[in-house]
């Protein structure tokens, strides 16, 4: 039998691991393509709050996710106008727009604050859902956390298995190389960035439609470089981030259970968890693996002229 | 690789294109100002007032004058803690949880030893502001030396860890019993408290963050270290091949960025606030790295700089007193010319 604590461990990973494989697959896809976005921080509090903001007004959470993830993919857009066309420097860009997000989230945000929704519906599985013990710990999620694991498969197959992700992986690797062969290597990272943008908008949105069920400035509070470290940890590989999120959401899950059992131990400590498991992770996995990262990641590609 | 040169390099060619150059440099800012002016628009806001009352109650009196200058303190400090460290190309994300943890020490100090005299305590206190942001910076320094993990990431995630840890204390053991359901420390003795001049909040961490420009400065272009480090950044390898202690350095900037940072924190509870409290700075230690950044590392741009964001850092409490806006609003702004100044041409970067 499932003790609650462990239930609710358990499912409390599948809920806050959620987000994070979102934004985890959107900047797997931009690494694969030789881009850090340090910005998807920003792009899921505009996701968060556009999400948010639609669905108090329009009532209906489905179009406040659709909205999330169109403003997440325009917004990462002026990330790609500064790092593709201008050939900006990418950590001072993705910085820039993680400030740019956070500040306009502030401004559209401010008058849903307070605000109440119903947020995202629980989606019952016929027969798994009513299963003893195990059906209302698993089987209560809203439709973002079924979806999630479908897309990494998505996302895997898609970078591994078709035209466009062999291009997109080449231009990550050797962009000249890419080049010469015919292939337009902007025209793939904007595409990159753009689907990369929509995946950190859903991250944001699930944020605050499912989890907080509520706006607040600056809610992400480092979710999205936790995100990049995820990234690292999972080898850029969109099933290995899987494994991942669960875990950095077993963190978060671990926190939240410690504080609603009253444990006597600081809630501001619990919280460190997930930022210390990061370093812990990038630490003892991090340099091992950086053979693994696409060979062009953080170069810009000049073009041939 | 060249980033902060090209910067410099680039600063340069603008300088010698003589007024064509300065007209270029003021239509990239007015650019920003004229993108955010159309943001206040759409959010329902007169820009035109909103940037009248930044101006006049920034520049258009000598206390909002003074205010101004306040603001320089940690945002020069916390420039220099990223400026440090870039010399041999790190990239020190980290100045907020630095200063937050500079701010901790010093707490630490002004509550154990309140019996001292000003003239020891302060200095006291200076010290351990220091040495906390510097042992928090450190940590990723080693990361990074032992080649475990990118600096960037790591000070990043080390930001949230360390404001976490001054709610911790501000919350819990530290706790002023006398301040009922306030989170903040007891106020500092007297002698904990930096001299201000005059009538105005400008105190004496004004002379720390220029005393830490002109080091900086000095240090760089004038002494042994900064030959070697110049050497580290022209060619690590090379530098290391002639017997530069490479990863010994890293450690070193990294900690000496962290400690000017944690001055950043030590000059607000002891110079501003008087007391820890959880809303220390409103992101200082982000804005101190867009300063460097687009300072390129030059003490004299650090200084312009800052002076330029204290202003827009200043106008947010205007916008968020007068025009009942969120105060983060000003983040878009100082975004924005970021923004400018990274889609410049010839600013472009070959590597990392």
């Amino acid at each position: 039998m499932i003790g609650s604590f462990w239930a609710g461990l358990l499912s409390g990973s599948v809920h806050a691991g959620t987000p994070l494989l979102y934004a985890t697959l959107g900047e797997a896809i931009e690494e694969r393509a030789g881009i850090v976005n340090l910005g998807l921080e920003g792009v899921m509090l505009m996701g968060a709050v556009v999400g948010f903001s639609t669905t108090v007004q329009t009532g209906n959470a489905a179009v406040g996710v659709l909205a999330a993830a169109l403003t997440g993919g325009v917004f990462n857009l002026i990330f790609g106008f500064l790092v593709i066309t201008r050939q900006a420097n990418q950590l001072a860009s993705g910085l820039a727009l993680m400030f740019c997000g956070v500040g306009l989230s502030a401004l559209v945000g401010a008058p849903y604050i307070g605000s109440r929704i119903k947020g995202l519906n629980e989606v019952r599985i016929p027969l798994l859902s009513d299963l003893p013990l195990v059906g209302a710990t698993f089987f209560h999620y809203d439709i973002l956390v079924y979806l999630v694991v479908p897309l990494s498969i998505l996302v895997w197959w898609v970078l591994f298995y078709t035209r466009w992700g062999l291009i997109l992986r080449a231009v990550g690797e050797n962009p000249t190389a890419a080049f010469a062969a015919g292939k337009d290597p902007h025209r793939v990272q904007y595409q990159a960035l753009f689907i990369a943008g929509m995946l950190g908008g859903i991250a944001g949105a699930h944020l605050s439609l499912a989890l907080a069920k509520t706006w607040a400035e600056w809610m992400t509070a480092g979710r999205g470089f936790i995100a990049v470290a995820l990234v690292i940890f999972s080898k850029w590989h969109p099933l290995r981030a899987i494994a991942g999120a669960l875990l950095f959401g077993g963190a978060i899950a671990f926190q939240l259970q410690m504080q609603a059992r009253g444990v006597p131990v600081s809630p501001f400590l619990l919280d460190m968890l997930p930022y210390l498991l990061s370093l812990a992770v990038l630490a003892v996995w991090g340099g091992a693996r950086r053979h693994a990262a696409p060979a062009s990641l953080g170069r810009v590609f000049q073009g041939t002229e | 690789m060249g980033r902060i040169r090209e910067l410099v390099r680039g600063l340069r060619t603008s300088r010698n294109g003589g007024m064509s150059g300065f007209f270029r440099f003021v239509g990239l800012f007015g650019l920003a100002f004229g993108v955010f002016a159309v943001v206040l628009l759409i959010f329902g806001k007169n820009p035109l007032k909103a940037y009248a009352d930044i101006f006049s109650s920034t520049l258009g009196s000598a206390y909002g004058f003074s205010e101004v200058l306040v603001k320089m303190i940690p945002l020069i400090l916390t420039a220099v803690a990223v400026a440090v460290p870039s010399r041999i190309w790190l990239i020190n994300v980290g100045g907020e949880g630095q200063l937050y943890v500079g701010a901790l020490f010093a707490t630490w100090g002004a509550l154990t030893c309140s019996n001292l005299p000003a003239w020891i305590l302060l200095p006291w206190m200076f010290l351990l502001g220091f040495i906390g942001g510097g042992l928090w910076a450190s940590i990723s320094g080693v990361l990074r030396a032992k080649g475990w993990a990118s600096e960037t990431i790591s000070t990043l995630l080390l930001n949230y860890v360390a404001i976490l840890l001054v709610n911790f204390f501000v919350f819990g053991p530290w706790k002023d019993s006398e301040s009922a359901n306030y989170p903040q420390t007891a106020a500092f003795v007297h002698a904990a408290i930096l001299p201000a001049f005059g009538g105005t909040r400008l105190h004496l961490g004004f002379a720390f963050a220029f005393l830490a420009l002109i080091l900086f400065h000095f240090v760089l272009s004038r002494t042994r270290w900064g030959l070697e480090i110049r050497a580290i950044g022209g060619n690590a390898e090379a530098a290391r091949r002639n017997g530069i202690p490479t990863t010994r350095y890293i450690v070193l900037l990294m900690f000496i960025g962290g400690g000017v940072a944690g001055l950043a924190g030590m000059s607000e509870v002891s110079g501003i606030q008087g007391q820890l409290r959880p809303s220390l700075s409103p992101g200082y230690g982000f804005a101190g790295f867009l300063i460097s950044w687009m300072a390129g590392g030059n003490p004299l741009g650090i200084a312009a700089a800052a002076f330029l964001l204290a202003i827009i850092a200043s106008g947010g409490d205007i916008l968020q007193m007068a025009h009942g806006l969120p105060g983060s609003v000003v983040n878009i702004l100082m975004a924005l010319i970021l923004f400018v100044v990274l889609a410049r041409r010839g600013w472009k970067v070959g590597g990392k």
